[in-house]
Order: C-alpha cells, then sequence, then structure tokens
C-alpha cells in the first residue's frame, strides 16, 4: 500500500540553521501520527513541508506517491489546522468553513450545503452568521477543523491544535479528534510538545529533537523502548542511571557495582539504563526476594511525597537520587524519610539506551 | 498616596485649566475670526461691513478660482490613486518579504517625512528643470512643467504616508492568514483579494485620505513643481496674499479648510472602522 506520506532525506536549512536534518518518515493511509518534540526540534517545519509552506532543501516528500517537494500549498491534497486556528476575521463561520471550496470553484450551493452539513458535524449548527470573534476558543478550533476537513484532504496536519485551550476543554478535544479520525478515517498528523497528549491520542509517534528523527513508534513502543537517552527522558518520568557495558547481559555502574542488565551493545560503551518510578519495587533492607538479587541497589528514602492513589518516594543511592513510585496501600508498607531500604526491579522492565 | 487619581491643590489646578483654555483659544481664535469674516461685506480683510454671502459667489464665479480648484482636485486625485497603489505595494513588500538591503529601503521611504518642505521643493526644482532638459534634447521635445509635475511630486511625498498607515495595519495581522488562505487552495493573487486587502483596507483608506488632504493643502512643494497652467488652490490664494488681500481668500480658505478637516476626519473613521486586532 502507499503511504499517505513518504519524507526521504529531508532536510530543511534557514540560513546556517538546520531545522530538520536527512528525515526520513512514512505516515500510513488513516493513521493517526504524532510529530512530538521540544520547541525548536523541527517538527513545525516537517510538518509545514508537507503542507507546503516550507520547500525542503533537500530531499523528496510524496503525499500518495505523487512527488510534492515544490508545489505551492494550494497544489496539494492536504489541509492544515494552524495552532492559533488563523481563522478569517472578516469572514463568518459560514464563510471561513466554505472558503476553501469557493476558491476551488465549487458550485456555490454545493459548498454551501457541503459547509453546513460540516459545521453541523463539529457542533456549531446555528452559529454559521457569526463572527470568529464571537467564539470561545473551543468554538474558533472547531470551525478550524470544519474549514479544514471540508475539503475532503487526503491527510489533514494540526499543529499544536489544543494548545491553546485550557486543560479540561482539551481533553475533550482529544476525545472528539479521535473519533473524528476514526469515523473519517484520513490521516491526521499532528504537532505536538505535549508527550501525554500524544501517548493518548496517537496510533504511531515520531520523537524528534535538534531538527533529526529519533524513534517512531507505537506509544508502547516509545514509552517501554525508548532507543536513547532523550527519547527515555522526554516521554515520562524515568531514572536514568550512567553505566558501562560489561558484556551481553550485565552493565557495571560508575560506582562499580555490577547489575544484570542485557543490552545490544558493544562492551565498553556508556550507556544509561532506565527504569520507570512504577517499575521498581521498595521493601526493607534486606528483603530482596533471590531472583532479584541481580537487579536490586540499597539506599535510605529522602523524601516521602503522598499523592493519594500512590506514594512517591526519593531513594538516596549513594551517587543518585532515585525516584520510586509505590502502591498508597500495596503491601500496607509505607516508609518514612530515612528509613534503610532495598530497591529492586523486575529483569524485563528495566531498558538500556545510548547516550 | 493610595494610587487613584491624584488630586491637584486649588492652585496648580486653575493654573492648568488656564492654560488649557489659553491652548484652545489660540488653536481656534484665527480660525473662527477668519470664518466670520469670511461673511463680511467690506473690501478690506479684517473690517466687518454687514453680513454677505458674496464672497462666496464671487468663489464661484471667479475664472481664475475656478481654474486653480480643478487642477487641485486633478492633482490630488492623480497623485492619491498612485500613491496609494506604490504606497501599499511598499508597505506589503518591506513587511512581508525579507530581502536584501530591506532595512535601507525602510529607512529612505520614511526620508520625505523627515526632509523639510523647501529641500524637497529645491530638490524637486532640480530635478525637473535636470530631467525635462535631458529629455528635450535627446528627443527633440519641448515638454514643460506643469500639472504633471505637480502631481509627481506630490506622489513622491504622499508614497511615505500611505505605506506608514498601511505597515501598521499590516503589522497587527498575522502572515498566518496568508498561509492558511493558500493551504485552502488560493493562489497568492486570491489570498491577497479575499483576505489580506480586506483586512488593511482601513489602512488602505486612511492613507489614502492622508495623501488627498497633503496634495490639496501643499503649497511649498507645489510652488516650485508647478510650471504655467497648473497653479493649485493654495498656490493661488498665497499669490492673492502677495498681490493685495482682498476678502475672498477669506472664502477660498474657509472652504479648503473644510474639505480638509472633512478628509481627516473620514480618514479617521476609516482607520478606526474594524479597528479591532486583526489577528
Amino acid at each position: 500500500m502507499t503511504a499517505a506520506v513518504e519524507i526521504r532525506g529531508v532536510t530543511k536549512r534557514f540560513d546556517d540553521v538546520v531545522a530538520v536534518d536527512s528525515v526520513d518518515l512514512e505516515i500510513a493511509d488513516g493513521e493517526f501520527f504524532a510529530l512530538l518534540g521540544p520547541s525548536g526540534c523541527g517538527k513545525t517545519t516537517t510538518l509545514r513541508m508537507i503542507a507546503g509552506l516550507e520547500f525542503p532543501t533537500e530531499g523528496s516528500i510524496r503525499i500518495f506517491g505523487e512527488e510534492v517537494g515544490t508545489l505551492p500549498p494550494n497544489k496539494r491534497p492536504v489541509n492544515t489546522v494552524f495552532q492559533n486556528y488563523a481563522l478569517f476575521p472578516h469572514m463568518s463561520v459560514l464563510d471561513n468553513v466554505s472558503f476553501g471550496l469557493r476558491m476551488k470553484k465549487v458550485d456555490k450551493t454545493d459548498a454551501r450545503a457541503k459547509s453546513m452539513k460540516m459545521i453541523d458535524l463539529v457542533q456549531l449548527g446555528g452559529m454559521e452568521g457569526r463572527k470568529p470573534s464571537q467564539l470561545s476558543g473551543g468554538q474558533q478550533q472547531r470551525v478550524a477543523l470544519a474549514r479544514a476537513l471540508v475539503n475532503e484532504p487526503k491527510v489533514l496536519l494540526l499543529d499544536e491544535p489544543l494548545g491553546a485551550l485550557d486543560l479540561k476543554l482539551r481533553q475533550e478535544m482529544q476525545t472528539e479528534l479521535k473519533s473524528l479520525q476514526r469515523e473519517l478515517g484520513v490521516s491526521f498528523v499532528f504537532v505536538t510538545h505535549d508527550q501525554e497528549e500524544a501517548m493518548a491520542m496517537s496510533d504511531r509517534i515520531a520523537v524528534m529533537h535538534d531538527g533529526q528523527l529519533l524513534q517512531v513508534g507505537s506509544p508502547e513502543e516509545i514509552y517501554e523502548r525508548p532507543t536513547n537517552r532523550f527519547v527515555a527522558d522526554f516521554i515520562g518520568q524515568t531514572n536514568l542511571i550512567d553505566a558501562t557495558v560489561e558484556d551481553d547481559d550485565h552493565i557495571i555502574l560508575t560506582n562499580g557495582t555490577r547489575l544484570r542488565a542485557p543490552s545490544p551493545h558493544e562492551p565498553g560503551t556508556s550507556v544509561a539504563m532506565s527504569l520507570r518510578p512504577e517499575a521498581i519495587s521498595i521493601g526493607p533492607r534486606g528483603s530482596v526476594p533471590d531472583e532479584h538479587s541481580a537487579t536490586s541497589l540499597e539506599g535510605a528514602v529522602a523524601s516521602v511525597t503522598y499523592l493519594g492513589h500512590a506514594v512517591d518516594y526519593s531513594v538516596k543511592i549513594g551517587w543518585i537520587d532515585l525516584e520510586v513510585r509505590g502502591g498508597a496501600t500495596a503491601g500496607g508498607q509505607r516508609f518514612e524519610a530515612g528509613d534503610e531500604v532495598s530497591v529492586w526491579w523486575d529483569r524485563t522492565s528495566d531498558w538500556v539506551v545510548a547516550d | 498616596m493610595s494610587g487613584g487619581v491624584r488630586q491637584l491643590r486649588g492652585g496648580t489646578r486653575s493654573a492648568l485649566s488656564l492654560n488649557a483654555a489659553l491652548v484652545y483659544l489660540f488653536f481656534y481664535a484665527p480660525i473662527l475670526l477668519l470664518i466670520f469674516y469670511s461673511f463680511s461685506d467690506d473690501d478690506l480683510v479684517g473690517r466687518w461691513g454687514g453680513f454677505t454671502l458674496d464672497w462666496y459667489r464671487a468663489f464661484g464665479r471667479n475664472d481664475e478660482v475656478q481654474s486653480a480648484l480643478s487642477v487641485s482636485i486633478r492633482v490630488a486625485l492623480i497623485s492619491t490613486v498612485v500613491s496609494v497603489v506604490l504606497g501599499t505595494m511598499a508597505a506589503l513588500a518591506l513587511e512581508r518579504y525579507r530581502f536584501r538591503g530591506n532595512r535601507i529601503f525602510d529607512a529612505l521611504l520614511y526620508l520625505p517625512v523627515i526632509v523639510p518642505d523647501v529641500t524637497m521643493a529645491v530638490m524637486m526644482l532640480l530635478f525637473f528643470t535636470w530631467s525635462i532638459d535631458v529629455v528635450n534634447t535627446s528627443f527633440g521635445l519641448s515638454l514643460g512643467k506643469g500639472i504633471s509635475t505637480v502631481a509627481l511630486s506630490h506622489i513622491a511625498f504622499s508614497i511615505s504616508f500611505v505605506s506608514i498607515v498601511v505597515r501598521a495595519r499590516l503589522a497587527g495581522m498575522t502572515q498566518t492568514l496568508e498561509e492558511a488562505a493558500q493551504d485552502l487552495y488560493a493562489s497568492q493573487w486570491q489570498a491577497f483579494r479575499h483576505v489580506t486587502l480586506p483586512l488593511i483596507m482601513p489602512g488602505v483608506i486612511g492613507g489614502g485620505l492622508l495623501a488627498l488632504t497633503l496634495s490639496l493643502d501643499d503649497v511649498v512643494i507645489t510652488q516650485f513643481a508647478a510650471g504655467p497652467g497648473s497653479t493649485t488652490l493654495p498656490v493661488y490664494v498665497f499669490g492673492l496674499i502677495r498681490r493685495g488681500v482682498s476678502p475672498l481668500i477669506n472664502a477660498v480658505s474657509v472652504v479648503m479648510l473644510a474639505a480638509s478637516v472633512l478628509l481627516v476626519l473620514l480618514s479617521l473613521l476609516a482607520q478606526r472602522a474594524r479597528g479591532g486586532s486583526v489577528t
């Protein structure tokens, strides 16, 4: 099957700055795809190149097999929902939504009927005569969606579409966007810096940093099997412990402690071991079950944060602080600051990442 | 002091009020005087001889005044249309595109606003004399200064004002709107026509009315750029004063004043219309 969007060796330079650095990416038809990264990582530039608002310095971009590298935006079968919606302030909701159809010279009655249907679909029926300034943020967001979707794009591009909404509205719109996407079956390519949003909504996520594509995968893959330190750190909360690879099955921490941890890296490579706080068990000193003896450390509780459904411990283990999340009730055992404890984890829950 | 408006002590307060009153008196007394004496039935400019509309009738009948008025209007219309188009284009180029020498063009565009009128007038005189000379000798023509040179000189200073007003409007409008239009299948021209132009229209109209006012009022530059048969109304009035004053110029001045005030008011209204943010 042809990919909805195929990006091959795309680089974008602005004068001396490399905004996007030889990125390869394939987005499947009907996929909800997130471009995730901190600001300035090149995710928006990548999106703008798909839209045609920027042209790549090098490389090729295909939409359903057709090369679009330097086609202007009005010649591409994609539409964009802009970050601050970019609604035309001098036009009514209806005129905004029907703008694309009017530019494509669609018959006036058809354009109107289609636009009204789309306005209903995004639950703005009855508001078609209003100006954007008379709408709330959430409603403006829906107009922006309707204005793009009414053109039946082959790919819908969304640039931080929920960034300007408050938390509650954002969560509602997440669900709504997701179900809208399932209903329409169109690929959504979605730029965000919010990793939780990306995890909650996407089929696949591409993590970008400094113009480079670091990892592409399902939310589970990215969370549980990050390929490098940046991804591990950026996605969710994690403990990163510096180490050196000893052999296939062992690593040595910087203080000489030897731990079992399988890694695909060559002996002698500096790596980091990523341990999610919720994957670590905590117990009184010396209570480590035998099967975990090679995946455990000893320390003392430095601080305790009670969260209601869980308890966060910061455990001082010599040279590092380890964040551990314990169940508030599990086992009934709770620890206080200063308690001597042992921590251990399952052999499958650690993950060694390259620097 | 607990914030809020500071209460002035009695003495300061009345001194400030007096000051304000004097300033307004100074502004408007001459205008009122002018209007008052334009209705005076006496051959001397500053003597009251009973109410009459004769001077306004004379204004309507006097051929010289009429021809000067027609020149003024023609020059104003031509220079306004041309400077609105060019000034808007300059504003768009400077605000929307980055090109080599951008900043230099930017600074140069505002120069005519700063250059003193007399300097500008001398420059124009020199430039027109010289270039007409060059054109005449190289093509064997016998062109001279006239309405077109006056219009050209007005265009030269109006462009700056138009582009300042239009740019202020453009600066408040995000470029994303144009990108959104293009993303929705508009060509660059359609994006300009349907999105950019309607949004900067108050600025364009405001700039145009400003250009019209400036052109109708200008004396100094026009005097240097004008040739035979291209005397504008303000230049004519200026000439009248030197030849000996008749109350006719009171009437002419009142008419010009009214026209200018009307244009400035329209310009302000246009800039305020849909004046909210354009983001």
